[in-house]
């Protein structure tokens, strides 16, 4: 990385060579800030004229997605789990596959294989499968969980990264991280797109990525007014086709489809010579995880009053829970990292302003 | 390689800048373009790889220039780093078409990028690549093939056939396999002879085995030479080249802009003899990064030793190498590998002499130092805050001046003063009729591509098109 300091022509891609510029010496905590600034985009690899097979061998991408599996590892908790990282796909694959399988066993044992193959229709159909305690309160449970090992992740990403505390009371540098993230600013590459899947500029990762961000939102949104009308209207699942959760569900989960699609077809394009095993790995496990899932779920939508319906959610609620065991150790971690190292970007950046 | 199953137009040479801009014009005239490399694909791109900006005209500010640069300011700096070395008609051309330079090469796929944070003194007169020159001959590639310009690595050019100022066929080796290739007619953009150390050892002796070369190991000046041996009529001084003071310890080939080094007014410099040789605070850069070279390459040995304390450490850009760092002076001197006591009594003598004035690294400052000779003229304070670093550096070739004579239609002009009748030339290999000496910092961009085009052009019209 002091090459990159003392050559400086990719400042204008990302936000990692500015931010790199303001060191001269690099400590590990400033390596784990820049590597989560860093969203592979892999233009300064095709750009830099001391890449491979120039004697310097300069890869800023590989590197930094080893950093980034660096610290999904070491901020997770409990540690003794940060295993789950380094095979990640097998170890979703045995999660998800032992949620069906129990949730199969306990459904069976409790309901019976009548109710499981029988075909429900009117009101409430899902809990006469699967008993509506049972579908909610361990997905709750996980959630919170899930909720709880992010927070504590990102307060060790902060501490360990030495950002200051009042940042998080800094609405301007909250607000310029969260306008970039949402807008996946830097996703565009200083413009002309990313170097992906090879050497040749294209926006589609862009595009596709914006397909599965928006989507898990809109199935998050979904999840959320369904809750709601559960609770407060006491309207029970399933819903119309019109209504407000179907409707958000569908138009994530296709969104979710597409996009895990194209990006697993990108993923799979990719020159892997900037590229670490480990994270693709971890990549490819979670895209192949939300197609599952919004599969599924839109199988059971089209499918909910055919015996198939049992079946079918059976294994959706299989999926969704492996999706959300699995969200704390795996690649949706790095939706905290990297907002934090947003934030502290922004930060660093205005004082740098103030200062010159 | 790839047989050719049609006949060629234009043969182009080369796989920098000025040959692919050349590869692109021609193209678009419609003429068949194949494009010879002699490099591999990741390494192609000759010098123009390790380039940053652009100097071109401009009449106004733009997102990527703060101000307006026009042909008479243009002129006046070329002028006067060349004290006159340049073809004027030439250099007014290059100039006057430089204007059109942003849009085209924004139009072949090169994206700029504001300027970058260190370069204030460029920020009007030139534009930067985003992500460099490398990006930039990436994109330029990118949209020969989309043009349909064939292109051929790992192909050099080892012969030219002329007759009568003509040109009728090269010999491109591939894989070891020669073969003949026969084309209408001929761009020659291969670069100059820098990294041909036989060569430069012509005009330098074997002082030249410790030069270190900035850019491509390519650039063997094989087709100089070819068309100098059919007739060409040579322009520039053979023995000049433009030489900087670089960290001794970067790669022979290709180090590009990370091994420079610019401690040297911050401190003091002495060479293998520990004796100092020239004023190190004579004069700011653009002008002191074209003495340095030169004054290393003349020492013995080949290497200078700039020695400086922790108080200049903020005040110059680092090189890629750290530098030797030691809590006393003979300390350094050790580790640099030169004499300690002499070391010492260097410093020694020079704090003595250090008359005490305002430092101000942003000007010509009064700090000097008084009866020692050479005087160091600016910057002068005593080397005595520890830690003290020390860097060892050497002349890095840049580029090589001598190149063949051209007209207006970047023809090649033969020593009787006609012009070759089919055979052009463009960049490095020509820039000597237009920067005859001296530097001027994003120029051999302007000249390759400006020549480029022209040649492209012209090599197409001669063709037919």
């Amino acid at each position: 990385m002091t090459i990159c300091n003392a050559c400086r022509y990719c400042e204008g891609y990302c936000a990692v060579f500015p931010a790199m510029e303001q060191r001269r010496v690099f400590t590990k905590a400033d390596l784990t800030y820049l590597a989560n600034l860093c969203f592979d985009c892999r233009d300064c690899y095709y750009a830099c004229q001391y890449a491979p097979p120039h004697e310097f061998g300069v890869n800023i991408p590989k590197l930094m997605s080893e950093l980034r599996a660096d610290t999904y590892r070491e901020f997770t908790c409990p540690a003794i789990l940060s295993g789950l990282f380094k095979r990640n796909a097998l170890a979703v694959t045995v999660i998800t596959v032992t949620a069906i399988v129990i949730i199969l066993a306990l459904v069976l044992s409790f309901q019976g294989s009548d109710v499981l193959f029988a075909t429900h229709l009117g009101e409430a159909t899902f809990y006469r499968v699967v008993p509506f305690v049972a579908m909610t309160a361990p997905p709750s449970l996980i959630a919170l969980y899930g909720f709880a090992i992010f927070f504590v992740g990102a307060v060790r990403f902060w501490r360990e990264t030495q950002g200051p505390i009042t940042a998080l009371v800094d609405p301007s540098a909250l607000w310029r991280a969260t306008q970039d993230a949402f807008g996946l600013a830097y996703l565009k590459g200083g413009g002309a797109g990313c170097n992906y899947p090879a050497e040749n500029f294209s926006r589609s990762r862009m595009w596709y990525h914006h397909l599965v961000f928006y989507g898990f939102l809109f199935d998050f949104a979904a999840t959320t007014v369904a809750a709601f009308y559960d609770h407060f209207l006491g309207w029970q699942a399933p819903y119309p086709y019109l209504s407000a959760p179907v409707i958000l569900g569908t138009l994530g989960g296709v969104g979710l489809l597409i996009g895990s699609v194209g990006l697993l077809y990108l993923k799979w394009r990719s020159d892997r010579d900037p590229a670490n095993s480990s994270m693709l790995n971890m990549d490819m496990a979670f895209l192949v995880l939300l197609f599952v899932t919004s599969l599924t779920g839109l199988l059971l939508l089209a499918l909910r009053e055919t015996p198939a319906m049992g079946t079918l959610l059976v294994i959706h609620l299989g999926v969704v829970a492996g999706l959300f065991i699995t969200l704390p150790y795996g690649k949706f971690v790095h939706v905290v990292y990297r907002y934090a190292a947003l934030v502290r970007y922004a930060v660093e950046q205005r004082q740098a302003e103030t200062n010159s | 390689m790839v047989e050719l199953t049609e006949p060629i137009d234009v043969l182009v040479v080369g796989g920098g800048n000025a040959a692919l801009c050349a590869a692109i014009t021609a193209r678009r005239a419609g003429a068949r373009v194949l494009l010879l490399e002699t490099a591999s694909k990741d390494l192609r791109g000759g010098n123009s790889r390790h380039t940053r900006d652009i100097r071109y005209m401009h009449r106004a500010a733009t997102e990527f220039v703060t101000g307006a640069y026009g042909e008479e300011e243009f002129w006046q700096d070329l002028y006067s780093v060349t004290g006159g070395a340049t073809d004027e008609a030439l250099a007014r051309l290059t100039i006057r078409e430089s204007e059109t330079l942003a849009d085209w090469m924004a139009a072949n796929g090169m994206r700029a990028q504001k300027p970058l944070r260190g370069t204030l003194h460029l920020a009007r007169s030139n534009l930067f690549m985003l992500g460099g020159g490398k990006a930039m001959m990436n994109a330029y590639y990118d949209t020969a093939a989309k043009l349909g310009v064939q292109v051929h690595y790992e192909t050099e050019v080892r012969e030219l056939k002329i007759h009568d100022d003509q040109f009728v066929s090269a010999v491109a080796v591939s894989a070891e396999a020669p073969r003949v290739i026969e084309a209408k007619t001929i761009v020659v953009a291969a670069g100059g002879f820098e990294a041909n150390i036989a060569w430069l050892k012509e005009y330098w002796g074997d002082a030249a085995d410790n030069f270190v070369i900035r850019g491509t190991p390519h650039n063997q000046g094989r087709l100089l030479k070819e068309l100098l041996n059919h007739g060409a009529k040579p322009v520039g001084d053979p023995r000049g080249c433009h030489a900087v003071a670089l960290d001794a310890r970067a790669p022979k080939f290709d180090g590009g802009i990370v091994t420079r080094l610019d401690s040297v007014p911050f401190g003091i410099v002495v060479n293998k003899e520990v004796k100092r040789f020239y004023d190190e605070g004579e004069d700011f850069w653009p002008k002191r990064y074209a003495i340095w070279g030169r004054l290393i390459a003349e020492q013995p040995g080949q290497i200078a030793y700039s020695i400086i304390d922790s108080k200049a450490l903020p005040h110059f850009m680092p090189s890629v190498f750290p530098p030797v760092e030691a809590a006393s002076i003979p300390e350094v001197a050790m580790a640099l590998g030169i004499e300690p006591r002499a070391l010492g009594a260097v410093i020694d003598e020079f704090n003595r002499s250090v008359n005490g004035g305002r430092f101000d690294p942003g000007t010509l400052d009064d700090c000097r130092t008084e009866g020692l000779e050479p005087q160091k003229s600016h910057w002068a304070q005593p080397i005595e805050t520890p830690p003290f670093y020390g860097y060892p550096l050497r002349a890095g070739i840049t580029f090589t001046y001598l190149g063949v004579t051209v007209d207006e239609h970047a023809q090649v002009v033969m020593r009787d003063e006609r012009p070759a009748k089919n055979i052009f030339a463009a960049g490095e290999m020509m820039a000597g009729n237009i920067l005859g000496k001296g530097y001027l910092a994003g120029f051999g961009l302007t000249i390759g591509s400006v020549f480029g085009r022209i040649s492209g052009r012209e090599a197409a019209r001669c063709a037919g098109f």
